[in-house]
């Protein structure tokens, strides 16, 4: 811990790289410098709330407590998720199920198999971990989804032409869409080590962990996150594409971008 | 005493009277019936359908019966209705009032993906699926749950001058015509009670058009198959014994 020494006052000075970025911004015309500066300030006052609440949960470590915090990072994710249904009808609630479902398998299992402890200060940072995942996952999977029956709708509707079934009619855009939200994951993981330093590994090396216990870790999240994603995309998929046919098996073209 | 007996009797007799008057009153009905069956010669029974978008009525309180076996072209400017008159029967869309009727029940009521297999949609410029010809021919039998049957693929491949080679050929090397014949093929390879095609001859030359329309005519005639056809091509028009005319989303 000994090499860990942002104070308030070396935060400060650090302000000078947003500076640097607002100028880029503004230099530039990019237009940017509005969201920025809303970025920065909805990033300092949220992760400082989270901080503290974070601080109080842990020194709490109370089971029920832990949960709701859980709860609340799951619910979240899903309307977040869900926010980039675009329009798809019930994504928050697949989302919610999808990163439920996704969360409580992949944290069980750590659990389960001792890989963390049922304490807050291993649970809550994990459920974030998982949950941000499949939220990204899912919302590829959506854009990917509404995409291609956008594209390929006069092929779907050949299909259905022929008697088949959605499920049959939409197969490929299933598959593909499934693909898309594990991808992200997937391609990382072939990078692992080589390009970048996953967060968490960083910041375990930062705090002082042995590099070779961190890597353990990092191996651990690397299969986490697998499983997450990998649950997450498909759960949505699979509810997700009903959605775009009415009950008399007909594309809904208002879903259509 | 006497008397008594033969009021009983008298009584049994009424009844008996009775049981015939009401069985003859059902035989009647069921001759009713019967007739009405008959009447069922219509394949498809269209009552004051209407299809709107927003504010937009694409067809208006159309009135039109169909009757079994027919091939019935139908014709009209473009933009008046004539493939949303198709959809409709074809279960892609569903009218937005009004009643269609196939064999006297709902298009609605029935199951969509076996109504579909009971009135085949063809399209004007149709897509080949996957990488393969056989990827196309195999569709209706994996729709069916069914094996693939190479022999009936190849005999009906001869009915389009479809050589069976061209089986394992990728989709990206057939031509216009023949992408055209093997997709007809898609809806033809289980023969369908209704098949409803959409300019399928749009843009083919003389000797792919004759193919099409053979293939067409030998399932209408040997097979009783119903026909329902949307063209603008003026010989075909010519030749079209009957002949439903749409314009403005009306039937006249």
């Amino acid at each position: 811990m000994a090499n860990l020494t942002v104070s308030n006052s070396t935060l400060a000075l650090g302000f000078i790289l947003v500076i640097i970025a607002l100028v880029i911004g503004y230099w530039q015309k990019l237009q940017i410098d509005k969201d920025i500066i809303i970025g920065v300030v909805r990033a300092i006052i949220q992760l400082t709330i989270v901080g503290y609440v974070l601080k109080f949960v842990i020194k709490a470590n109370d089971v029920w407590l832990t949960m709701a915090f859980f709860v609340i990072i799951v619910i979240n994710a899903s309307w977040n998720a869900g926010k980039r249904g675009n329009g798809i009808p019930k994504a928050f609630q697949f989302s919610l199920l999808a990163i439920s479902v996704g969360t409580v398998v992949t944290l069980g299992t750590l659990v389960w198999t001792g890989s963390i402890q049922f304490i807050p200060e291993q649970i809550v940072p994990f459920t974030g971990m998982i949950a941000s995942n499949i939220m990204v996952a899912i919302g590829l999977c959506y854009r990917n989804m509404k995409q291609s029956f956008t594209d390929r709708h006069q092929q779907i509707l050949e299909k259905l032409a022929l008697g088949a079934d959605i499920k049959l009619a939409s197969e490929d855009i299933i598959r593909e869409s499934i693909k898309s939200g594990m991808q992200p994951t997937i391609d990382s993981i072939k990078t692992l080590g080589l390009v970048a330093l996953p967060g968490m590994m960083s910041g375990l090396i930062i705090a002082g962990v042995d590099p070779v216990k961190a890597i353990k870790y990092q191996i651990m999240v690397t299969f986490m996150l697998l499983a997450s994603t990998s649950i997450g995309s498909f759960i949505s998929c699979y509810l997700a594409y009903q959605q775009f046919y009415n009950d008399q098996k007909q594309l809904n073209s208002n879903l259509l971008s | 005493m006497i008397l008594f007996v033969m009021a009983i009797k008298l009584l049994a007799i009424w009844h008996k009277m009775k049981d015939n008057l009401i069985s003859s009153i059902s035989n009647a009905e069921g001759f009713k019936n019967n007739y009405g069956v008959k009447q069922l010669n219509n394949i498809f029974e269209l009552t004051d359908l209407s299809y709107q978008v927003g504010d937009k009525k694409i067809l208006k309180n159309i009135n039109l019966n169909i009757e079994q076996g027919k091939y019935i072209t139908f014709i009209g400017p473009s933009g008046s209705g004539k493939s949303t008159l198709m959809r409709i029967l074809a279960s892609m869309i569903s009218a937005t009032s009004g009643e269609a009727l196939f064999k006297g029940k709902k298009i609605s009521s029935y199951e969509p993906t076996d109504y579909r297999r009971r009135v085949s949609y063809a399209f004007q410029q149709p897509t080949l699926f996957g990488k393969t010809v056989k990827d196309n021919l195999e569709f209706p039998y994996t729709v069916r749950g069914k094996d693939f049957d190479r022999d009936q693929v190849i005999k009906f491949l001869n009915y389009v001058n479809i050589d069976e080679s061209y089986i394992d050929k990728s989709v990206n090397d057939v031509s216009g015509g023949e992408k055209q014949r093997i997709a007809l093929l898609r809806n033809l390879i289980f023969p369908p009670e209704v098949l409803i095609t959409d300019e399928v001859t749009a843009g083919l030359d003389a000797d792919n058009k004759e193919i099409v329309h053979n293939i067409l005519n030998k399932f209408n005639q040997d097979d009783g198959l119903t026909i329902l056809r949307v063209t603008h091509d003026d010989s075909e028009i010519e030749q079209a014994i009957d002949k439903v005319t749409v314009k403005n989303g009306e039937v006249i």
